[in-house]
């Protein structure tokens, strides 16, 4: 397990330099620049901020610098945010996305699984379609259109919740967001386990529980639910993903300052550190996180440890 | 049991998440809540940029003159001025009542180092030109020259004199720019890059910065020092940024703004029917116009054709109609309002749209276009529903009167102005172009042929030389008609077409007193109060 883990770590290393080449040539490539604006500058002005900012450099030079800061753990001054560094911006900002996307993932798993299981249970009932046509509904309306709906409606019209992230404290501004960014995954996981769960319930030895007397909750729960699981937790990649691409919605939506916003910002205002540093944090968490299910996966499922 | 404790640990870490988020602190005082649509680039005065920055800016510094809330020039760190008969030399009487934020005098040293950071090549300035007028400022800028042979000298404590190197009448407007504000030279010393820092930064004006929370808020606080502290009636001002125009409506509507920065165009006559007198438009220093890239066929050399197009757009349709909230035609290039000035119009201002009409159409055939041989053009714009809106409704214009055929091409913001820049595949594009200052130079001097911002590449002899002898007259009245006749010159060769005038647009809560219509959409904080009726 251990020289397996290792060896991952080990070659996760070429593919973020190729990672970062990429992002930096894409970056670059984009065309305009950090300064560009209608109100273009003299041509002196013009000159001083290039130097200033090493713009005039050539471009393989403009990298290695790049790499040579990367390595000492320095992500360069931001473009746009010219008062704050990269890693300034992404310390500030990633803590709250990660909470956000957590509170989301949890809420998501619990009630998701939660759902799914209670429509396997009662499956053919009238819940149990009620269930899968609300899950149905969380897929395929975006976020972008049911988000607004609900500040409108427990924002403004009823006052219970606040409208924005800025001006009210505590729990309640974290609210709307987290279940904004739930709501699908809800509805994925929801559908995800109830066919899984039929499928587990189903099976012979599930049947034999049964035959021994066992109750209906107590067979679920310690012999249907573990295997029940495996087809989720491999949704828990992707998940993961969707819920830090669906966080950059819901993060401009409820102007929470997020790492997805600036993500965003940096990249219509060619902000090329503060694009290049958010990836390379993507790029290492996302890595990481594989890793983890993949160490997660081995936790739950007896037969990829001794394989 | 043992296959309980997953489930538990999930329950435990979900509620240490969720308990473990601090809010803010609470705000103490009268605090009025603002929405700002970005971030600020930077709170030093010589990094920033944008127009948000420098609202955020004027609240927190201030320089030699500032702006009341109805848009005259007031006194502000100098109490009186007086200018040589020349025009070329300014003696400022600097308040000797004036306070930084942490008790030391306001010196004429201290806005001499501002100035000389501002046109120091190291520093960067974006707005190093700004001075350009004084003396040496150009040399400095392009690194032939040292800072310190600006020509801004501190002749004791109190006085400041500023030497210009030719005769600049809207001079004194320049000085209410944050980028000429002071700087306190120790703090800059000590802190380095980090002196525009919460807890850092100094401030003149009358209010402190306390906290910044890049995507989040800017919080500041009243400036105990300030020198006209007692007059000032907030105890703290929160900008929100708040970039989404319709998220900023709701946050105003759920009673978390007090002002809003804008109104999103989507539901603006609801907002209208809504809110009423919360409302407030007014006339802004800004144009929205397509320009013709003149270097290249089909618009290079062939006047009658750009005319044509000009006159075939309905603007007071396209103004009232399809933009629709509150802006204004236009039929000339510096917007109304603008300090000694009366801008000219079009010479077919004063045409029926349908009289229009058919001079367009004589031209267009003039220039030799038909239906058998219309022109076709490419019209570019950057990606937004409103400048959709406004590019399919020319289009149709353009169809309908001429016959003549834009293909509409949207393109990224960055990429138009890469685009614009080359001058290589534009043909039409639309931009816009905001004032810096309350003077008729500063749009005209937009379409100078070395200026960096005149996209269509624009160049006349007389424009030129009208333009010259404007900048040469120290006489307000004969430098006027100047500027006037230069206008006259360029709108009869079409360069390109102004479409509307801006107007500045807010939601302004009743219980906000003090705030003032002004065509440069200064609004500074500390004019503002908020009644007890709250």
């Amino acid at each position: 397990m251990l020289r397996y883990t290792l060896l991952r770590v080990l070659g996760a290393i070429p593919t973020l330099l190729l990672v970062i080449a990429l992002a930096f040539l894409m970056v670059h490539a984009a065309p305009g620049g950090p300064f560009d604006d209608e109100r273009a500058l003299p041509a002196d002005v013009a000159a001083n901020i290039e130097r200033a900012y090493h713009l005039d450099e050539a471009l393989p030079k403009q990298f290695v610098r790049y790499l040579s800061g990367l390595v000492r753990g320095d992500l360069g001054p931001s473009y746009r945010y010219r008062d704050y560094t990269v890693s300034e911006l992404i310390g500030t900002s990633f803590p709250l996305s990660m909470r956000l996307g957590a509170l989301a993932m949890a809420l998501a798993i619990t009630v998701g699984v939660g759902a799914g299981t209670f429509a396997a249970l009662k499956q053919g009932s009238y819940l149990d379609r009620w269930v899968m046509a609300f899950s149905m509904t969380g897929i395929s309306i975006p976020v972008f259109v049911f988000a607004p709906v609900l500040v409108l409606l427990f924002a403004v019209k009823l006052q219970w919740l606040p409208a924005g992230w800025t001006g009210t404290a505590g729990a309640s501004r974290l609210v709307l967001p987290v279940i904004t960014l739930a709501l699908p995954q809800i509805a994925y996981i929801a559908r995800l386990t109830r066919a899984s769960m039929i499928d587990v319930l189903g099976r012979d030895f599930i049947r034999t529980a049964r035959a021994q007397g066992l109750s209906t909750l107590t067979v679920v729960r310690l012999h249907a639910f573990k295997p029940a699981m495996l087809p989720v937790l491999s949704y828990m990649g992707p998940a993961i993903a969707a819920i830090l691409t669906g966080s950059v919605v819901v993060e401009e939506i409820f102007g929470i300052p997020g790492l997805g916003q600036f993500f965003v910002r940096g990249a219509l205002n060619r902000d090329y550190t503060l694009v290049l540093g958010i990836v390379v944090f993507y790029a290492t968490l996302i890595i990481f996180l594989n890793l983890i299910v993949d160490v997660l996966y081995g936790a739950i499922d007896p037969r990829v440890r001794h394989r | 049991m043992k296959s309980n404790r997953p489930f538990l640990l999930l329950v435990v870490m979900f509620a240490v998440v969720a308990c473990s988020c601090s809010g803010d602190a609470p705000d103490s005082g009268i605090v009025l809540q603002r929405g700002l649509p970005s971030d600020p680039e930077s709170l030093d005065q010589h990094k920033a940029r944008s127009t948000q920055a420098a609202d955020v800016l004027r609240d927190i510094g201030e320089g030699l003159v500032a702006y009341s809330a109805t848009g005259e020039l007031v006194p502000a760190a100098a109490e009186r001025w007086e200018a040589a008969d020349d025009g070329l030399t300014y003696t400022f009487h600097l308040r000797p009542e004036a306070r930084w934020s942490n008790g030391e005098p306001v010196t004429a040293p201290q806005f001499v180092f501002g100035m000389r950071r501002l046109v120091a090549p190291e520093t960067a300035a974006f707005y190093a030109n700004l001075l350009d007028a004084v003396v040496n400022a150009p040399e400095i800028v392009s690194g032939k020259q040292p800072p310190e042979s600006l020509g801004v000298e501190a002749q004791d404590e109190l006085t400041l004199v500023v030497r210009l190197a030719r005769a600049t009448p809207y001079i004194l407007r320049l000085f209410s720019h944050p980028s000429t504000f002071p700087l306190h030279p120790a703090s800059v010393a000590e802190h380095g890059d980090s002196f525009a820092r919460p807890g850092n930064l100094l401030s003149n004006g009358a209010f402190v910065l306390d906290a910044w929370v890049p995507g989040s808020i800017i919080a500041l606080r009243r400036n105990e020092h300030y020198w006209n502290n007692e007059k000032t009636a907030l105890d703290g001002v929160n900008h929100h940024v708040v970039v989404q125009g319709a998220a900023e409506l709701n946050r105003y509507r759920a009673g978390e703004l007090h002002i809003t920065s804008t109104v999103p165009p989507d539901n603006f006559a609801e907002v209208e029917a809504q809110f009423g007198s919360e409302l407030r438009i007014a006339p802004y220093l800004g144009i929205y116009y397509y320009g013709f890239n003149l270097t290249k066929p089909p618009f290079k050399d062939n006047p009658a054709v750009r005319q044509a197009l000009s006159m075939a757009i309905d603007r007071d349709t396209l103004a009232k109609k399809v933009v629709g909230r509150g802006e204004v035609p236009a039929y000339s290039w510096v917007p109304p309002g603008v300090n000694n000035y009366e801008p000219t119009v079009f010479s077919f201002a004063s045409l029926t749209q349908e009289e229009r009409n058919k001079v367009a159409r004589r031209l267009y055939k003039e220039a030799g276009y038909s239906e058998e041989k219309p022109l076709r053009f490419e019209l570019r714009y950057n990606t937004s529903d409103r400048h959709t809106k406004i590019a399919v409704a020319i289009q149709s214009m353009w169809s309908e009167v001429l016959g003549a055929e834009a293909t509409l091409i949207n393109e990224e913001f960055q990429v138009l102005l890469a685009n614009m820049r080359d001058a290589e595949v534009t043909q039409v594009f639309r931009s816009s172009w905001i004032g810096d200052y309350d003077d008729a130079h500063t749009f005209l001097s937009v379409l100078r042929a070395g200026s960096a911002s005149n996209m269509p590449r624009y160049a006349n002899d007389d424009f030129e030389s009208l333009m010259q002898r404007a900048a040469e007259r120290a006489d307000l009245d004969r430098r006027k008609l100047y500027l006037e006749e230069a206008e006259r010159v360029m709108l009869a060769d079409h360069p390109v077409i102004p479409l509307y005038f801006f107007v500045s647009k807010h939601l302004v809560r009743p219980e906000v007193r003090g705030w003032g219509d002004n065509v440069l959409d200064y609004h500074y904080s500390q004019h503002l109060s908020l009644s007890a009726a709250d």
